[in-house]
């Protein structure tokens, strides 16, 4: 009777030490507590999803199955019950169970794995193509057929934030270290190629809604192709270590219609030839 | 004979310093090793609370960028060489010749050099931090070109490397020629403890892989110095032939120090089971096949690279497969503790523990096994986690395990088992608090190797570095714990735990500082497994 009370009051102490430890975090300002992937806007990156969660739950269920036969050993099986060793240690037969049915699960994932993986890798038949060069620290786009290019870097208000002499407050900045100067604007429903390469050391392009990244990397250039399901705005960042503002190269798609697509360009060729007809003009003068 | 030999040994009393710089005792060099990799152990877990202190809120508080990356690499170069793989050494000089039933070694003053060649080679390293251009700031895995951009501390980080490569060549070496040749009469290679088995295993691995490791950084040395281009396209070569050669060393080596933890916990669950270890030829064979598969299966760390589609199926399943002898390894270990009478002594949470939190880390393991949604993992927080769980709650609490277990032994002294078991509690809850919201900020797109990040996920990484404070903090503890019982405590017997089953529980606790010096009479009862268990019972 006096042990059940000691052992409630240490509880309701325990509890509260708890909650207050967990209220404060969740209090954390522009925090989203994201835990799972993204499904993403693209076929792919809905199938990835989809066999990330399939792989996941029979995770869970096997690590159910394992710890609930641990944790009621712990219970049962212990001295202070009284419990006496039981002197059984070996059985060939239970050991080919236990490696033929898992080897059977494995095989179970690797086919929608395999699947999956082929679909990827089938980057011919594109519509466009966009050349995609890392730098240290801001990324190159090059519209191929169209003939745009510029460059992208981190947004001006995230840049002087991140600066600690800079005294702001991360937190008022829009999309903090996840905006650019000038947004990847692609066509929704079109087979895009991306060919990737960086000019001086090693980075990775990855746009979490679309389902993969791939390594940039100098004097070679890998390939990778996407199609865009919904109009839209997707972030992400450089994912491979490349000096000192790996973390301050981001990455914006911005998904539009085929149509406001194709006003895009021709906006984006006329300021280009703008700029070109105003630098010859200096020159010439 | 003998009794030439042990007066010779009275009249030898060297001074502090002769006996400690040149000792050629398997004790005194696994001390030695102890010692050594705790000391790593608390520097490199500091440079880790710095990193938490910073990630504990979005925004650059506390240091700028390129000193972050310093850190993040210094703390992974640290913890791999300087804590995990020299502390499984020192326990390997401690118990494989009490266990084999061989008075030392095979090679005591080649053991010596071993050892003392790292305090030398870390200091070098972290001098580095002093040197113009900082510490290397490449990540431990120092991917050209941007490893080769490095200031001064460049060439000082090889060279360091190329000194712990030798150390741990020689080591294996030792270990090799020990178990071969040095086991007593009658201890048979199917009698041997599981931990001499999985140490035979690892030396193997560590002789075929650490001149691959020296080799990949030697062609760094040689493309920054004499102008080679291994690792430069203008020149005919390429970044991703440094990344095979690194990870074909790299993978085997995450094997290396996970196979001798899988034999301190293979001791520890029978003896607290009191119950004799499941399917121990099992367990060799499983852990001979995670070493023969840790060869082909490197490129699951460069999913991202740009590879054939062959190439990352072949990758994928053969990745996939580890998970089957690793699995029989963890269902082995609860066969064992089902139906025994289990006690729940420090050593014994630490073993549990282990095998709960290393199979989670197996798990994120295997998921990231699976090539297309590694797209999604690579580079990312889901990384970390999935690393971090296999060499915390894995490797080192199955050193912690091993400390509490044997420390008696060596000590002669029990440690308190009420502070042992606030530690163990402490760390257990405060790891989990520390790794486990990392799984969820790689899912929701936090990159790794970043100082800031955007503040969708500052509330994660509040409550990983709120983990991470509170794990550190419990480490001093464990430090206490060492010093008092090394200092004195309730005098610990020769077999000091009930179900304790192997030759080194013959000897007292501590054991003489020769021990063995004739061959000891190998009593079947005495041993944990002996080939004439092998009859089914099921």
């Amino acid at each position: 009777m006096g042990f059940a009370t000691v052992r409630s009051r240490h509880t309701q102490s325990l509890a509260a030490v708890v909650l207050a430890l967990v209220a404060t975090p969740l209090q954390v300002a522009g925090a989203d507590w994201g835990m799972n992937m993204t499904k993403g806007v693209t076929g792919f990156s809905r199938d990835v999803y989809h066999l990330h969660m399939l792989i996941f739950s029979i995770c869970v269920v096997i690590g159910f199955i394992a710890f609930g036969a641990m944790i009621y050993s712990m219970i049962k099986h212990r001295k202070s019950r009284g419990a006496t060793a039981a002197q059984f240690h070996h059985s060939t037969k239970v050991e080919i169970i236990w490696t033929v049915i898992p080897f059977l699960i494995l095989v179970g994932m690797a086919v929608p794995a395999t699947r999956t993986l082929i679909l990827m890798e089938e980057t011919g038949h594109a519509d466009m193509t966009v050349k995609v060069t890392g730098y240290q620290w801001m990324w190159k786009y090059e519209y191929l057929d169209e003939g745009i290019s510029f460059y992208s870097r981190l947004a001006r208000n995230s840049d002087f934030a991140r600066r600690p002499e800079s005294g702001t407050d991360v937190r008022s900045v829009e999309n903090y270290l996840l905006e650019v100067d000038h947004h990847v604007v692609l066509p929704t429903h079109t087979k895009i190629r991306f060919l990737l390469t960086a000019g001086d050391v090693i980075h990775a392009w990855w746009v979490p809604a679309l389902g993969w990244k791939r390594d940039a990397i100098p004097g070679f250039i890998n390939q990778a192709w996407t199609m865009i399901d919904k109009e839209g705005i997707y972030r992400g960042q450089c994912a491979e270590l490349c000096g000192k503002d790996h973390g301050f190269m981001p990455i914006v798609v911005e998904a539009v219609s085929p149509e406001k697509y194709k006003t895009w360009v021709t906006q984006r060729l006329a300021e280009q030839s703008g700029k070109a007809a105003d630098q010859n003009a200096v020159v010439a003068n | 004979m003998s009794a030439t030999a042990s007066a010779i040994h009275v009249e030898h009393k060297p001074g502090f310093f002769s006996r400690w710089l040149f000792t050629t005792n398997h004790k005194d060099i696994g001390t030695l090793y102890l010692v050594f990799s705790l000391l790593m152990f608390l520097t490199g877990g500091s440079l880790a609370m710095m990193i938490r202190a910073e990630l504990f809120e979005p925004g650059l508080q506390l240091f700028d960028p390129e000193f972050f990356n310093q850190l993040t690499t210094m703390h992974a170069i640290i913890m791999v060489f300087g804590a995990v793989m020299p502390a499984f050494v020192g326990l390997a000089n401690w118990l494989l010749p009490m266990q084999l039933g061989a008075p030392d070694m095979a090679l005591p003053r080649m053991n010596n050099w071993s050892f003392w060649i790292l305090p030398f080679a870390f200091a070098m390293l972290a001098s580095t931090f002093f040197m113009q251009g900082g510490a290397p700031a490449a990540g431990w895995t120092l991917y050209p070109p941007l490893s080769l951009q490095g200031g001064d501390s460049f060439p000082f980080v090889i060279f360091g490397i190329h000194l712990l490569g030798i150390s741990s060549i020689m080591g294996a070496i030792n270990i090799i020629a020990t178990v071969i040749n040095m086991r007593a009469p009658g201890m048979t290679l199917l009698r041997m403890p599981l931990f001499c088995w999985t140490w035979l295993i690892t030396a193997f691995l560590l002789l075929a892989v650490m001149p691959v490791f020296a080799g990949s950084v030697t062609m760094l040395l040689t493309d920054r110095f004499f102008g080679t281009s291994f690792f430069n396209a203008a020149g005919g070569g390429d970044p991703v032939l440094y990344q095979h050669i690194f990870w074909f060393f790299g993978h085997p080596e995450v094997y290396i120090m996970i196979l001798p933890a899988f034999g301190v916990i293979s001791e520890i669950i029978p003896a607290f089971a009191r119950k004799p270890l499941f399917g121990y030829t099992s367990m060799v064979y499983a852990t001979a096949s995670i070493a023969f598969l840790s060869f082909i299966v490197w490129v699951h760390h460069m999913f991202t690279v740009g590879l054939p589609l062959g190439g990352e199926l072949f990758f994928m399943y053969a990745t996939m497969l580890i998970a089957v002898p690793t699995g029989i390894k963890i269902f082995n270990w609860v066969a064992t503790m089902w139906q025994g009478s289990m006690t729940f002594e420090t050593p014994m949470l630490f073993a549990i523990a282990f095998v709960i939190l290393f199979t989670i880390g197996g798990f994120s393991g295997l998921m990231l096994a699976i090539t297309p949604a590694d797209f999604q993992y690579h580079d990312t927080y889901f990384v970390v986690a999935h690393f971090h769980y296999v060499l915390v709650p894995g490797s080192v609490f199955a050193l912690m395990a091993a400390t509490y277990y044997w420390l008696p032994k060596w000590t002669g002294h029990r440690y308190d088992e009420k502070l042992g078991k606030i530690h163990f509690w402490l760390s257990a809850v405060s790891v989990n608090i520390l790794f486990f919201p990392q799984h969820f900020l790689g899912l929701a797109g936090m990159p790794r190797r970043i100082p800031d990040y955007s503040p969708q996920f500052a509330g994660f990484n509040m409550v990983s570095s709120i983990g991470g404070f509170a794990f550190g903090l419990s480490q001093l503890l464990f430090v206490y714990i060492i010093i008092r019982t090394i200092r004195g405590g309730a005098p610990a017997s020769a077999r000091v735990w009930e179900g304790a089953k192997g030759l080194e529980w013959t000897l007292p606790s501590p054991p003489p500082h020769h021990s063995f010096t004739e061959p000891p009479p190998i009593d079947d009862d005495l041993l944990e497994h002996t080939p004439a268990d092998d009859v089914n019972d099921v």
